[in-house]
């Protein structure tokens, strides 16, 4: 026993055993069942070309990617302990976070990671772009990464609009604008005004679009509500579906792209 | 100082900084195997620093550029330049190695040789999350993140400007109705990318950097995030004050600016400049001619380009996703055209049927 380290103790316990099904990853065949036997390092294969493996091939924007999103589940979360999302509320319970949860730096890390975020899935989107990884026969791979790309700037816009301030509203306003001019489905747009039935006008401001989106005819407490659920529950659950599609897929596709 | 910084002013106004940005470009495009080597992108840095400094020399651009909702855009500036410059650099070998017969880096044995996930990707990941912790974390306690007053649907601030992410559309409201640079310019934003894979039927370049294998594919590409997108987001962000009036790095914001801007529809120009007559009653009549270039510019500008460049896509990719590819460019480039239509002509509307808030 005394002339072996206190690493090789521990893990010789029943404990860590009963964790870890693996000796040290000192040879080949408990190196790929540290990989294969663990549900997060799964998602990984248990060799890949080295060209894949390079910072400078990948930069690692994809991985990067996930890693701020999930760091903003996780902040998220904790913001959500402090936060009711009713006109009354929501404002002073941003007020009261920044006042007096000591050492509060979870709503820096969700504003600025969700700022982050866009940046690393255009740069990722840059990089999968420059190396043609699009090509057959991962076309529709770049295709879920699209539909991730709007998800993504969608989270961070419904999130925008959570602190209930002056840049909140007004920033929303602006953006929920656009959608009062969708051609035929929004009131301000293109061919609403065709679409009547004698005096009966079928789009206005009261059912097209932009209304559905706000839950009201400009930015109030239904379009808080709405933003809330859609931040924090409904687009997290597609982006994180889509995140699993995307990763089997990136393994399917036969791994990270390299010369044929 | 006080001379150059007004040059600067003007210099950055849209028409002159836009047309700089295609300028450059066109050089990146062009010379990209001297801009990618190292020599060339220590220059660059070298030469830019002073600049850059100079520039937050200046109270207002600090303001600015400080605030901290703009920091995320320095980021984005910054890692565009670097990303930008490190894929010209890795393309740029590559092409050399191609032309002299030789495989891409990325097909030479030692890299394709199959390496163990650990430690060799875990360790990497590892590091990547470490340095994006202490990066975030830093940023986080470095800069407050923003509350303003509270909401007040009664008052508006001037400039009200969306997430910045969105500035580029928010930008394109200067020269497109909003159904335009809201609604449509964004879906085929999104269709025309998820279309790429299927159009670009070229089997070169899968899975190395390289430009010459590429060239078409990489230079639209590069248009559109580049000098479009990336582009008005800085405009739209830094150089955008109230009533979306432009402003020079270096200028105040001061509310009072007045631009006299007297932009006219075409069918203004010709009925009225032109043929001296009255604006017909009859809309279609009224707007013919605007209708009339819409249907040129996609039919027998797209057929001019078809005979002149695209016969040899054509034929390599067929009928569907050739006409469908070239839609989509002409349409990417109505863009910088009403730009510049509106700089040249103050054109307002090529075809403006408010009646039916129908305006191109
Ligand atoms: C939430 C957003 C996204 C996440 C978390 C994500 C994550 C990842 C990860 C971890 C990889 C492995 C390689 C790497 O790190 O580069 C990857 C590969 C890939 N991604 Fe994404 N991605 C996202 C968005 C996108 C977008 C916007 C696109 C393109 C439009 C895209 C297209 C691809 C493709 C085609 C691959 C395979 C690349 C190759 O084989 O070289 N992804 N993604």
């Amino acid at each position: 026993m005394s002339d072996k380290s206190i690493v090789d103790q521990v893990r010789e316990t029943q404990v860590w055993k009963s964790i870890f099904r693996h000796g040290p990853p000192n040879n080949a065949r408990n190196r790929a069942a540290i990989v294969a036997g663990n549900v997060f390092l799964h998602l990984h294969p248990i060799k890949l070309k080295k060209s894949g493996v390079q910072l400078g091939y990948t930069w690692c924007m994809g991985g990067l990617t996930f890693f701020i999103f999930l760091s903003l589940t996780v902040t998220g979360v904790l913001l959500m302990f402090y936060y009711r999302p009713t006109a009354e509320y929501a404002f002073n319970d941003i007020v009261a976070l920044r006042e007096h949860v000591p050492l509060g730096i979870m709503r820096e890390i969700h504003r600025w990671g969700a700022h982050a975020m866009v940046i690393t899935v255009w740069l990722h989107m840059f990089r999968v772009f420059m190396t043609g990884s699009y090509k057959p026969p991962r076309e529709f791979n770049w295709g879920v990464g699209v539909i991730l790309l709007v998800l993504t700037l969608l989270l961070s816009f419904t999130g925008y609009l959570l602190p209930w301030d002056q840049l909140a509203i007004w920033a929303i306003t602006v953006g929920s604008n656009m959608a009062k001019a969708t051609p035929f489905l929004g009131h301000g747009g293109p061919g609403a005004t065709l679409a009547q039935i004698g005096d009966f006008i079928l789009v206005s401001d009261k059912n097209d679009v932009r209304f559905q989106l706000l839950g009201g005819r400009f930015v109030g407490e239904p379009a808080l509500l709405r933003f809330y659920i859609l931040h924090c529950v409904f687009i997290p659950l597609v982006v994180g579906v889509l995140i699993a599609i995307h990763f089997w897929r990136v393994r399917k596709d036969g791994g990270i792209s390299a010369p044929l | 100082m006080e001379a150059l910084k007004e040059f600067v002013n003007i210099l950055s106004g849209p028409q002159y900084s836009f047309t700089l940005t295609l300028i450059m470009f066109y050089l990146l495009m062009k010379y990209y195997r001297i801009i990618g080597t190292k020599k060339f992108a220590w220059g660059f840095v070298i030469l830019m620093t002073p600049v850059y400094l100079w520039f937050m020399s200046d109270d207002v651009f600090r303001t600015i550029i400080a605030t901290p909702d703009n920091i995320p855009i320095s980021i984005l500036l910054f890692s565009v330049f670097f990303f930008t410059w490190l894929t010209v650099h890795k393309a740029a070998i590559n092409d050399e190695r191609i032309e002299a017969g030789e495989c891409p880096i990325e097909g030479l044995p030692e890299n394709r040789e199959k390496v163990w996930s650990w430690p060799n990707l875990v360790y990497n990941e590892l590091f990547v999350i470490i340095a994006g912790t202490i990066f975030l974390i830093v940023w986080a306690i470095i800069f407050k993140a923003p509350l303003e007053e509270p909401a007040n649907p009664t008052w508006a601030p001037n400039p009200a400007k969306a997430p910045w992410y969105f500035l580029g559309l928010q930008e394109m409201l200067v020269y497109f109705d909003p159904w335009m640079a809201g609604v449509v310019l964004p879906v085929f934003i999104i269709i025309g990318l998820v279309a790429i894979p299927y159009i670009d039927t070229n089997p070169k370049g899968n899975g190395y950097y390289t430009f010459s294998e590429r060239k078409m594919a990489i230079s639209c590409f590069m248009f559109g995030w580049l000098v479009l997108w990336i582009f008005l987001i800085i405009i739209g962000t830094f150089l955008r004050g109230p009533n979306w009036t432009f402003y020079g790095p270096f200028e105040y914001w001061d509310f009072h600016k007045v631009v006299a801007e007297a932009n006219i529809n075409l069918s203004e120009i010709i009925w009225i400049k032109m043929l001296g007559t009255t604006m017909p009653s009859n809309l279609i009549v009224r707007e013919i001619f605007g209708i009339f270039v819409i249907l040129a510019y996609f039919g027998i500008s797209g057929a001019m380009i078809t005979k002149k460049w695209g016969q040899d896509i054509l034929e390599k990719t067929g009928k569907i996703r050739y006409y469908f590819f070239l839609f989509l460019v002409l349409f990417m480039a109505t863009l910088p055209i009403k730009m510049y239509l509106r700089w040249l002509f103050t054109l307002k509307y090529i075809v403006a049927l408010p009646e039916w808030e129908l305006n191109l």
